[in-house]
Order: C-alpha cells, then sequence, then structure tokens
C-alpha cells in the first residue's frame, strides 16, 4: 500500500441519504488517503445522530464546478421565466400530490 | 462482597467482568477526546468509547436489576467500587504507551491504541456473538446490540493496523512494538477462571477458549496484511479479571470515579 503522509490527504466530498430522502445530500468534506479510509471517516464525522443509511465520498478534485464570475451569464436568464414553473396549470384532485 | 464462589456472586462477577472491560477501555479511549491525531480519529476514537461506556451501562443495569438490593446501581458500580472490586484484563487498563510508565500525556502512542482496540474488539466481536445465544435473556440482548458496535469497532482497528504496519518505516515500526508490548496480554483471554466457568456451565456465558482458534486465524491474518510479524504471547500471565490488577488501575479510576464521589448522588 502506498499512502500518503498526512499533509498530502486529498481532500474528498462528503454525499449522506438520509432514512427519509430518496437523493444523497453533500454534507461536507474532509481529508482522507483513500476511498476506503474516507468511507470510514465520513461515517465518523457525518453519520454519528443517525444522519444516514448510505454514504458516498467522491475526490473534490473530481468535480467540475461552475466558475463564481459565470453567475450572471448562467443563471440570471431564468429569473424571469416564470413560465418555466408548472404554477398556470390546475392539477386534478385525483393525481394527488406531486 | 463474598469472596466465596457461591453461584450468585458468580453470576454477577461476570456480568461485571463484561461491564468493566467495557467501561474501562471506554475511559482509556476518552482520553484521546480533543488530543487525536486528526479530527476525524478523534471523534471515531469518541465513538468508540461512547459504544463501550453504553455497553458498560446495561450491563451494571442489569446486574443491579439482578442484586435487587436497593443499592447497587450503574453509578454506583462503575464509581464507588475500587481497584480490587474491578474485573476487567489488564490489557484494558494500560497506558496508550509502549513505555511501561509514561512521564506525559504527550507519551500517547496511537499504535499502542489501535493495537489495544485490535485484539480486544476481535475478542469481543465471537464473545458477543456467542452471547446472543445466553440462557440470561437480557444479556442476549445486550450482546446483539454490542455485537454491531464491536464489528465497527474492529473494522477501524484492523484498517489503521494494516495502514500502520504496512505504511513508513516509522508507522511500521511503531505498529510493530505495540503489538509486542501488548499480545503477551492477551493470555488473559483463555485462562481459566471461577466466574467464566460457571457462567458456561449455566449456558450464560462464552466459553473463550472455544474462540482461541478463530481469534488466532482473526489475528494471523490481519498481521499479515499489516506486513506486521506476530510476536510470542509468552511470558507473564496477567490477573486483571480476577481483581489483581497493573499499577494503572489506580489512575484510571482516580479521574474516572473522582466527580461522582466529590458530588455523590449529583444528577444531571
Amino acid at each position: 500500500m502506498n499512502t500518503p503522509a498526512l499533509k498530502d490527504w486529498p481532500l474528498w466530498e462528503v454525499f449522506v441519504r438520509s432514512k427519509q430522502g430518496l437523493e444523497h445530500k453533500h454534507c461536507g468534506s474532509l481529508h482522507a488517503s483513500d476511498a476506503p479510509h474516507a468511507l470510514q471517516m465520513a461515517r465518523d464525522v457525518y453519520t454519528r445522530r443517525q444522519e444516514g443509511v448510505s454514504i458516498w465520498v467522491v475526490p473534490s478534485n473530481n468535480i467540475t464546478a461552475s466558475a463564481p464570475d459565470d453567475k450572471d451569464a448562467m443563471f440570471d436568464p431564468a429569473a424571469d421565466k416564470i413560465y418555466r414553473h408548472p404554477t398556470f396549470y390546475d392539477i386534478p384532485e385525483e393525481v394527488g400530490h406531486m | 462482597m463474598n469472596h466465596h464462589a457461591t453461584p450468585v456472586a458468580t453470576y454477577q462477577d461476570y456480568l461485571l467482568h463484561l461491564a468493566d472491560n467495557a467501561v474501562i477501555l471506554g475511559q482509556r479511549n476518552a482520553e484521546w477526546c480533543g488530543h487525536g491525531p486528526v479530527l476525524e480519529e478523534d471523534l471515531a476514537l469518541a465513538n468508540n468509547s461512547l459504544d463501550l461506556i453504553g455497553q458498560a451501562r446495561l450491563l451494571y443495569q442489569h446486574v443491579a436489576s439482578v442484586r435487587k438490593d436497593g443499592r447497587s446501581s450503574e453509578d454506583q458500580l462503575a464509581y464507588f467500587r475500587d481497584v480490587p472490586d474491578f474485573k476487567n484484563y489488564t490489557l484494558l487498563e494500560l497506558p496508550h504507551s509502549t513505555a511501561l510508565a509514561p512521564t506525559s500525556s504527550g507519551d500517547r502512542d496511537y499504535a499502542v491504541t489501535i493495537a489495544r482496540n485490535f485484539l480486544y474488539s476481535a475478542l469481543m466481536v465471537l464473545v458477543w456473538d456467542t452471547l446472543k445465544a445466553s440462557s440470561d435473556a437480557q444479556l442476549a440482548a445486550i450482546a446483539a446490540k454490542s455485537l454491531k458496535e464491536t464489528q465497527y469497532h474492529l473494522r477501524h482497528a484492523r484498517d489503521w493496523m494494516v495502514r500502520l504496519g504496512d505504511g513508513t518505516d516509522v508507522s511500521h515500526a511503531k505498529m510493530q512494538a505495540a503489538l509486542d508490548h501488548l499480545m503477551p496480554y492477551t493470555q488473559e483471554f483463555w485462562a481459566s477462571s471461577a466466574m467464566e466457568t460457571a457462567a458456561v456451565k449455566t449456558g450464560m456465558g462464552a466459553d473463550t477458549q472455544q474462540l482461541q482458534a478463530t481469534w488466532n486465524a482473526m489475528v494471523d491474518d490481519a498481521v499479515t496484511a499489516a506486513t506486521l510479524k506476530r510476536p510470542s504471547s509468552a511470558g507473564f500471565v496477567s490477573t486483571g479479571k480476577l481483581g489483581v490488577h497493573s499499577e494503572h488501575l489506580g489512575f484510571v479510576l482516580a479521574e474516572m470515579q473522582s466527580l461522582a464521589r466529590a458530588h455523590p448522588e449529583a444528577v444531571w
């Protein structure tokens, strides 16, 4: 095994699925030497209060993020398109929860 | 306390043995709280301690309910008994250090913590699994709960033993030294005692001698994966479970019991 020294441990993002939830939600990050190590540490740090029934860990440097400077171009154009929200329809009662 | 091995006293002695093991190792591992090598391990060891103290609480409560003497309680059993009354393995009261008399808390060695947690958790996974079928229904229920916790403790300790053993030259040397230091104390796991013999006879306790071969295989497997050498366990057989302890238990109890003794019957 070739475990990097403590100061070289890469950063991991932690996602936890709660008992009620269907999706894994981002809950934080931690340093760990490899994936099983990150999973074990995530269990000890982020699920102590019964928060989760499943954990994902992802190397932070594998995440491609949008640039903060692109925020206006990326997201502002959606601001005035309220017709994209399905709020102008009457939903028949028998459909139930959507 | 009745020093004759009457059936009732022996039955309770076995429960106290299990409880004292858990509370003393829980107290020892809690010493890392705020001093862990990294934040995640700090939390992992605190989690481990809380599991162990939780196990001890259930067992002490069970003893108190068996005694029905109106005097015993989990707090009385944990905080108002003295060194000769404690029946934990000597292994569990030793400091986190390979030196016999560490001079400061700075001497704490994580490799010793990991080696001890591995050796003890490997045993207790087998013991709790056996005790799930105990003739004492309450003990069987405690065993079922404790088994899940101990399986994680074993996984955590084994993982670190392999990482440190198969890590750098320094971590390998420290892990080997920790194992060399602690292995002889595991002889006490298999030494027979009146309380265990009686508990096994009634179907209430676990016969550790029946578990020894499996434990040996678990140790060999982990030691090999960690590129370590399994040390000899020969030498002095410690006697903590008989109430005859090392000099270290008194210091552990002094710290653990001081608050309860300064404020008897205080409540949250």
